[in-house]
């Protein structure tokens, strides 16, 4: 009972209700969605499919919320993928032998610190230029496609390294591989956002970046960072698509993630006002969004209405998260309930 | 004035969860004159004018408005009876136009569309009516304060209000700025208008009210005219505490001798223009130097500069003897400095945080982001400051919004305290808290001060100054003038300094 009461305190609750929903319709109208197979020492299965292609969502997820608690946004983070993705592609090269260019490791290394190069140009303009943060990261939002295009040289890099491939479609202790790189990033976060006062300040200067600097911290280096390390997070999911999808497209990689993590951390319960955040919550909602994709796919719905089904849920459960919406609904609940008496 | 009131509110009473914040009061309100409601913190002030104007409905009692009993459920409805409120955060819109101010939501139109040259007219017109003679179609960011305030009045006035309440409209005007609201409050009350006012500055009221109903912990203590009323009395009856306990407090403090010892702060010819003239200063261990002086006077922009926020165009710091170089507020508090800024809400609390995290925000800015308190550590220094501060909230994990503007006020000085800093600058600690919250601080100020640390105190209420400084530097216009010590700090002397300005 204890164990509820603080459940329903948590900010948590509403999410996780919204993912139980989804979950228990698929129970009952989706045959064998929660059926997992064991196949040669790897899980299959639609639950572990939810997990392994929400992974690059649940990643920028991590960055965003931090980059959303400081009262930011980085609406660039799809084109980082890109540029992640068109740096490794290119450092490896297409060999069809699958010889890469230079050590697999370097190589992705050297396109998550592009990536979070990126960020830190993202983080220079928003915290020392002082453009607002939904601007600043339009410019690399637009430029970011370009410059993954300069780097493939306008062509669909596709890679045949299976070593690369790993880190997408990879298989480690029976589960795809990306969940690991997301459950460390997160662990990671976590650590030093609330055993280090970190998150205290991040909150801090979304709450306000005023009141935060007179206190003696230094809000512009907490904006910064913050950014740079919402573009570390894009590199990382970078490289899980390009090994995911075998090749580097400039045009198609990580289109419209952005939004998907951006929607991710809303629902899962951190304000764009800033301030108090949830990175359960952040992963919660990818985790909502991947499931009510999966789903659409199974009912075979229209391509043309799967947008309406997705956007109606989403509606459903923003309107859940509301505590005015939910007290009304009360209210309307108890009056029904006198006029039946 | 008349004989029937035009607004009786009769035994209200009104519970909060865990709370009475009303238990039968009565309230009454005649046309052409103004009535204040005086109390300390919590007392009910602000409850009254909530369920008067419909924020909150009572739980038991009646409000009659002239003959009829009235039941608002909104601020738009009391509005459309005739009651019209402005608060003390003005809830205007600063990039609109003053006559968009005034008139949004019920522009004047013309086939259909906003007929604006109509309502710039009408609006210089209001405004005129208030003796504030602008255009219409200025900004409002562009005004003073003060006459932003008039808009806000202006705005309420414009809906055949038969009652105005004014929230502490004063709390952020400069005395100039107070005289022309007191002309136009004046001029609504000879025209009929029945005012409620809310105030904590004693003065003021004595000014302009006629009347006046005290509250004490949500209980009606009295309703007295004004003239009939002695200073002390109303102090002793929105205390609650005898007089003696009171006046005795508010005799010279320990401090009353200068420090002669080797300065803390040092500060030689700083400046900045447009902001203030160069200046030097010097504050010792265990000294108050008091900063007297108007709205505007520089008070506030010498802290600004010492404490690094603004960068200084000339001059030099030196921190004990040594010459220090600080450029943020970041390396102020690096340098053993504390700022309790003067605009709590906007540069101080953080209304979101816990009282916990608003306490330990400094300390762990300065002890660096990896040098985490742990969990308990932070909880006893948290408890320790709620108790010798006498902290009023539920637990120290209460979001500071959630306290009353006193206690944020603790809150926002246990944050420089657990610091423990060797130069505090507290710029308008007292400004907007009740009388009670008030002696408490500058009784810490003094005890600070008797423990050897160094403390810089502006406040706009000479008493006060008096009261706790060692040494008294008086501002005028940007420029600081005059220093005193010992008996030489008396209120002739700081008017004198502000008036003739030597």
């Amino acid at each position: 009972m204890q164990f509820f009461l603080t459940l329903k305190r948590s900010k948590l609750v509403w999410p996780l209700v919204a993912l139980a929903c989804l979950l228990l319709f698929n129970l009952f109208f989706t045959p064998n969605f929660f059926r997992l197979e064991m196949k040669e020492g790897h899980l299959y299965g639609n639950l572990i499919d939810i997990l392994k292609n929400s992974s690059p969502i649940m990643l920028l997820a991590i960055g965003l919320t931090l980059v959303i608690a400081t009262r930011g946004i980085d609406i660039s983070v799809g084109s980082v993928v890109a540029i992640s993705a068109g740096v490794v592609a290119v450092l490896i090269g297409g060999d069809f032998a699958g010889v890469p260019n230079m050590p697999i490791f370097a190589a992705m290394a050297a396109a998550v610190a592009v990536a979070t190069l990126a960020g830190m140009w993202n983080g220079l303009l928003v915290s020392r230029v002082g453009m607002q943060p939904i601007i600043a990261t339009l410019i690399l939002f637009v430029a970011g496609r370009g410059i993954a295009m300069v780097l493939t040289n306008a062509q669909i890099i596709w890679l045949y390294n299976k070593e690369f491939f790993f880190v997408g479609s990879g298989y480690w202790l029976g589960l795809p591989f990306p969940i690991f790189l997301v459950a460390a990033v997160l662990a990671v976060t976590a650590v030093v956002t609330r055993r280090t006062s970190i998150g205290l300040f991040i909150e801090a200067v979304g709450i306000n970046p005023k009141a935060t600097r007179f206190s003696g911290i230094n809000a512009k280096n907490i904006l910064f960072w913050v950014y740079a390390f919402s573009g570390f997070c894009a590199g990382i999911a970078g490289l899980i698509v390009c090994a995911n999808v075998k090749s580097a497209d400039g045009n198609n990689a990580g289109n419209l993630f952005e939004l998907d993590a951006i929607l991710a951390v809303v629902l899962g319960g951190t304000s764009l006002n800033g301030g108090k955040f949830s990175l359960v919550g952040s992963i919660i909602g990818a985790l909502i969004i991947q499931t009510l994709t999966t789903t659409i796919y199974a009912f075979n719905i229209a391509p043309e209405i799967s947008q309406v089904v997705k956007a109606m849920v989403v509606y459903a459960v923003s309107l859940l998260q509301s505590p005015k919406f939910r007290a009304r609904m009360a209210g309307l609940w108890v009056r029904k309930a006198v006029v039946h008496e | 004035m008349s004989d029937t009131p035009i607004l009786e509110m009769k035994r209200i009473s009104k519970d909060f969860p865990g709370v009475k914040a009303l238990s039968k009061v009565d309230f009454r309100l005649f046309p052409g004159e103004v009535h204040a409601v005086m109390g300390q913190n919590g007392a009910g002030k602000s409850t009254l004018v909530k369920v008067l104007t419909g924020v909150h409905q009572p739980d038991s009692g009646e409000i009659l408005l002239g003959t009829k009993a009235i039941h608002p459920t909104s601020p738009l409805e009391a509005q459309k009876l005739g009651i019209s409120t402005v608060y003390q955060e003005i809830n205007l819109c600063p990039n609109l136009s003053v006559a968009e101010n005034i008139f949004i939501g019920r522009q004047p139109r013309r086939a259909g569309l906003v007929d604006w040259r109509t309502m710039n007219r009408r609006a210089e017109e209001v405004m005129a009516g208030l003796n504030v003679h602008i255009t219409g179609s200025q900004s409002l960011s562009s005004c003073s304060i003060a006459v932003q305030q008039m808009v806000a009045i202006a705005r309420a006035l414009d809906t055949e209000a038969r009652i105005l309440i004014l929230d502490e409209p004063t709390s952020s005007l400069d005395e100039g700025e107070v005289a022309q609201l007191f002309q136009v409050v004046s001029k609504l009350r000879s025209e009929g208008l029945a005012v409620l006012f809310i105030t904590h500055f004693l003065d003021q009221m004595y000014r302009i009210a006629d009347r006046v109903t005290i509250l004490r912990n949500g209980t009606f203590e009295g309703e007295y005219l004004t003239a009939d009323l002695p200073k002390i009395d109303l102090v002793t009856r929105m205390l609650g505490k005898e007089l003696a306990e009171f006046t005795e407090s508010s005799g010279r403090g320990p401090m009353g001798q200068a420090v002669v010892r080797e300065p803390v702060l040092s500060v030689r010819g700083l400046g900045l223009r447009g902001s203030i003239a160069p200046f030097d200063l010097d504050v010792g261990a265990g000294e108050v130097v008091g900063l007297a002086g108007l709205l505007g006077s520089g008070r506030t922009e010498m802290a600004r500069l010492i404490f690094g926020i603004d960068a200084a165009e000339t001059g030099e710091v030196f921190v004990k003897g040594k010459r220090a170089r600080i450029h943020s507020p970041r390396q102020a508090l690096l340098a053993g400095m504390g700022f309790c800024s003067e605009d709590r809400k906007e540069e101080g609390v953080l209304g979101d945080l816990t009282v916990r995290e608003n306490i330990i925000l400094a300390l762990q800015g300065r002890n660096g982001a990896f040098a985490y308190l742990p969990a308990k550590k932070q909880q006893q220094i948290a408890d320790g400051f709620i108790q010798s501060l006498r902290i009023k909230t539920p637990d120290a994990s209460t979001e500071v919004k959630r306290l009353s503007g006193g206690n944020q006020q603790k809150v926002l000085l246990a944050r420089w305290l657990a610091t423990n800093p060797t130069l505090l600058i507290l710029d308008e600690p007292t400004r907007g808290i009740d009388v009670g919250a008030k002696r408490e601080i500058m009784e810490l100020i003094l005890n600070l001060g008797s423990e050897g640390m160094a403390l810089l105190f502006i406040s706009s209420e000479f008493e006060e100054l008096i009261r706790c400084s060692g040494r008294l530097a008086v501002l005028k216009d940007k420029v600081k003038f005059t220093e005193f010590t010992g008996d030489d700090i008396n209120e002739t002397n700081i008017m004198r300094t502000i008036a003739e300005g030597k």
